[in-house]
């Protein structure tokens, strides 16, 4: 059986990093809630300073660059007890992810000595501009520019980025613009001069978040600040966004599990019709499910992050690191799309427990929900990163990629039969899908996305199965029954419908392609309902 | 200055106490452990004197199991330098018997200066200070809400309160043991890095059996109950003054209170 890394392999020392994390957003974040909320100039960025004297953005920077050199596992724990508040979250997950793992990642020597212990000790707070009013999910197509001066020594930066978080108060950008059309990465001082910044936004949830706009004109970036090569912007700008989406992952678990130990106490104290509404089977199964996918992103965000770990603890050299995170970039995509649609579900959820208190202001639940909106729009919608996630597969079916570590191998024979249930599903829709459209198929985005779902849910499914299987843990078995016999029927419909679709309404056509899916996806005779009681029991307090 | 600090590991304050099946004591298996509360406004009393005075150390002093030593390294996070735990594994020990392990301890070391919680918040027997301090032949205060070093380095003025709102300033010699209350000071975090340095730190083991040698138990315990669980109450409706008759009435023949 194939080993992963499980939230059960937590060091002492691990742990305690976390109980410092939850320790500082008790004591120091909760308590001004409400100002952060209001936009109390000047809160946030005090905040992350005082986040930064007891060391919480320091953790993945290198040792020799006045970090601790941390792992992505660390990182987890740090990011998932840091969700309690998400204006402060998502300020605090962009200054330490997208912020600062590009100059990890890519920055020279010299970038590296010059930012990195001023970004790990909050004298300098880390943005990233990629966005513009005509380049969401497409990226790459920005209109900001660079050009090289005359005398060579710096390059000129006119455009204007759209959206960018921390931007109020940032004092170091990753901004991107394209030199001769070429995407390239630049790091940017607040000060450097032509640089200036729009009014907030007005935004649906994370109030107390900064997100501006950025508009350079004539800006001298010197040309050792170009980070990484000249041209190969795009590179970083993927990349690093790979990594957001798994901390983004592991900031939606945290709130999940927040808003999960909130409704089990409420349930039980509102009492309707002379007993708690905790005791009825409707709002028991709400928690349940609730646990279920919850326990599925908690598996599935440890599990990346201790294989990105693991590897990144064997690579020789930065460049080798970056090769890893573009292989592991299914379960990235997959850690961001199934943990928004988790939290927007536990939100949705847990609003509908708490009823009319839910959506005053007063419970705070409603603040989760509106500000979970927003993760499955940015670091790639979520539709962007089902294609993404569809193609890979398909790609790396053709080509599976170089070392033996690698997904796709592991989603053609996994030695875990029911898992290996859903990987086989995918690669039999991607298999007929491909067949039919051949280079057409990128076209065919309905189709790709039921292939991407049945990815992620597999790789969901496969992370809960092999824990509950090292920790042999009863209610985490029953968990992943109880999921499985949900979920699996679900997703057989959709192709189901995909197939119909590539058969082109042919019956006798279609007759073929369902029985081969038949013979893939066994019927499943589970109880759910028990497995709902039992899950529901052991979360809801008696 | 050699700074000690007695620390003890106690269940979370949130822990729902449940008794073993057989009745021998409190299940532990469910139990997060944490430092006694008022432990760490020593330890933060500790490292702000020696922040204070150059070439200090702080020490700290636990008795316990294994799993004790965590305690410990929490107050290396917060900056503690090294430790001591005197390892009760397998033996049975009553208040008087930690006291005099935790004496010999603070005897051997020879602290300038002892901080302790006032209480710890498991038993809450308020009175490990006092026990350590006359085995110690030592003078103590607790609870102590200011502390001072006096000038002379040997001395200082602390703070106690009273009954009243009053305090009684109390100038003690050194060495001495302070029992630490609430509002000392603001315990500092478990910074990041602290934590990455706490496993390097070392921790001395001792054996309570060695320490106590033929000192046997003062106190046996009879047996574990939890308290009985509270009835639930009685509302009473209506107009005040039918309620008022209602609630004399419950108060003389049912709760026979009046």
């Amino acid at each position: 059986m194939q080993k992963i890394f499980t939230p059960e392999m937590l060091t002492e020392e691990q742990k305690a990093l976390g109980a410092t994390a939850l320790d500082f957003i008790q004591k120091e974040v909760l308590p001004v809630s409400k100002q952060i909320e209001a936009k109390e100039p000047g809160l946030v960025p005090k905040l992350l300073r005082k986040a930064a004297d007891i060391g919480l953005l320091m953790v993945e920077i290198p040792e020799e660059f006045g970090g601790l050199g941390l792992g992505k596992v660390a990182s987890t724990v740090i990011t998932e007890k840091s969700a309690e508040q998400g204006s402060y979250e998502v300020s605090f997950l962009c200054h330490t992810g997208i912020g600062t793992l590009p100059i990890i990642y890519w920055g020279s020597e010299a970038q590296k000595k010059k930012y990195l212990p001023r970004l790990a000790n909050g004298e300098m707070l880390g943005a990233y501009a990629l966005t513009e009013a005509g380049a969401g999910s497409d990226a790459l197509g920005g209109h900001s520019t660079a050009k090289l001066s005359a005398d060579g020594k710096f390059y000129v930066l006119n455009g204007e980025k759209l959206y960018i978080t921390n931007g109020g108060f940032a004092d170091l950008f990753t901004i991107f613009a394209k030199v001769d059309g070429h995407l390239t990465a630049f790091l940017v001082e607040r000060n450097f001069k032509g640089l200036s910044f729009g009014p907030e936004e007005k935004k649906m949830g994370i109030h107390g978040s900064s997100t501006v706009a950025v508009a350079m004109q004539d800006v001298q970036v010197p040309a050792e600040n170009v980070l990484g090569e000249v041209g190969k912007g795009h590179k970083i700008a993927f990349n690093t966004l790979n990594v957001g989406r798994w901390k983004l992952g592991a900031g939606s678990l945290g709130s999940c599990k927040e808003l999960i130990s909130r409704s089990a106490k409420y349930v039980m104290e509102r009492v309707q019709f002379g007993r708690p509404i905790g005791k009825f089977q409707l709002i028991r199964n709400k928690i349940a499910e609730c646990a279920m996918r919850t326990y599925m992103l908690e598996s599935l965000v440890y599990r990346y992050a201790g294989t990105l770990d693991e590897a990144h603890a064997k690579a020789k050299d930065g460049a080798e690191k970056v090769k890893q995170l573009e292989e592991y970039v299914i379960e990235a995509s997959a850690a961001k799309v199934y943990g928004s649609e988790t939290l927007q579900f536990v939100a949705d959820e847990t609003v509908q427990m708490f009823g009319g208190y839910g959506f005053c202001d007063d419970y705070e639940v409603e603040r989760f929900y509106r500000d979970c909106r927003i993760n499955r729009i940015f670091e790639g919608t979520n539709e962007i990163n089902r294609l993404l996630i569809a193609s890979t597969f398909i790609k790396h079916m053709i080509t599976p990629p170089m070392t033996e570590q690698s997904k796709t191998e592991q989603i053609a024979s996994s030695d875990f039969a029911p898992s290996s249930v859903v990987k086989k599903v995918a690669a039999y829709l991607a298999g007929v899908g491909a067949k039919k459209y051949a280079d057409k198929i990128v076209e065919e985005e309905a189709l790709l996305a039921v292939v991407a779902d049945i990815v992620i849910e597999g790789y969901a499914i496969e992370s809960g199965m092999l824990r509950a299987m090292q920790t042999k843990d009863k209610l985490q078995g029953e968990m992943v029954r109880t999921y499985m016999a949900a979920r699996i029927p679900l997703l057989k419909v959709a192709v189901r419908q995909q197939l119909v679709n590539i058969a082109a309404g042919d019956k006798k056509e279609f007759a073929k392609l369902e029985k081969a899916l038949d013979e893939i996806i066994p019927e499943i005779v589970y109880d759910i309902g028990k497995g709902m009681d039992l899950i529901a029991a052991a979360v809801i307090p008696a | 200055m050699k700074i000690g600090v007695l620390l003890k590991q106690v269940p979370d304050t949130e822990t729902k106490i449940k008794l073993k099946a057989d009745g021998s004591g409190i299940e532990e298996n469910e139990i997060k452990w944490v430092v006694n509360p008022y432990d760490e406004y020593a330890v933060e009393e500790a490292l702000k004197l020696r922040e204070k005075n150059a070439g200090s150390e702080v020490v700290i002093v636990t008795a316990g199991p294994a799993r004790a030593a965590e305690a410990t390294r929490q107050a290396f996070a917060m900056g503690a330098d090294r430790g001591i735990r005197i390892d009760t594994t397998g033996v049975s020990i009553d208040l008087y018997g930690t006291a005099l392990i935790l004496s010999k301890v603070v005897l051997e070391e020879k602290f300038d200066i002892i901080f302790a919680g006032k209480q710890a918040v498991d038993d809450d027997c308020t009175a490990m200070i006092q026990f350590v301090a006359e085995l110690s032949s030592l003078p103590h205060v607790s609870p102590v809400e200011k502390f001072e070093l006096g000038a002379d380095g040997k001395s200082a003025t602390v703070e106690r309160p009273v009954a009243g709102g009053m305090k009684e300033v109390i100038d003690i010699e050194l060495p001495c043991v302070l029992g630490c209350e609430k509002g000392l000071n603001t315990p500092r975090y478990a910074s990041l890095p602290g934590i990455m340095k706490a496993k390097t730190k070392p921790i001395v083991e001792k054996k309570a059996a060695e320490l106590l040698g033929s000192e046997g138990l003062r106190v046996t315990t009879a047996g574990w109950a939890l308290p009985p669980e509270r009835a639930t109450g009685k509302k009473i409706d209506g107009e005040p003054n039918v309620v008022v008759e209602q609630l004399v009435k419950f108060l003389r023949e049912e709760a026979k209170v009046i």
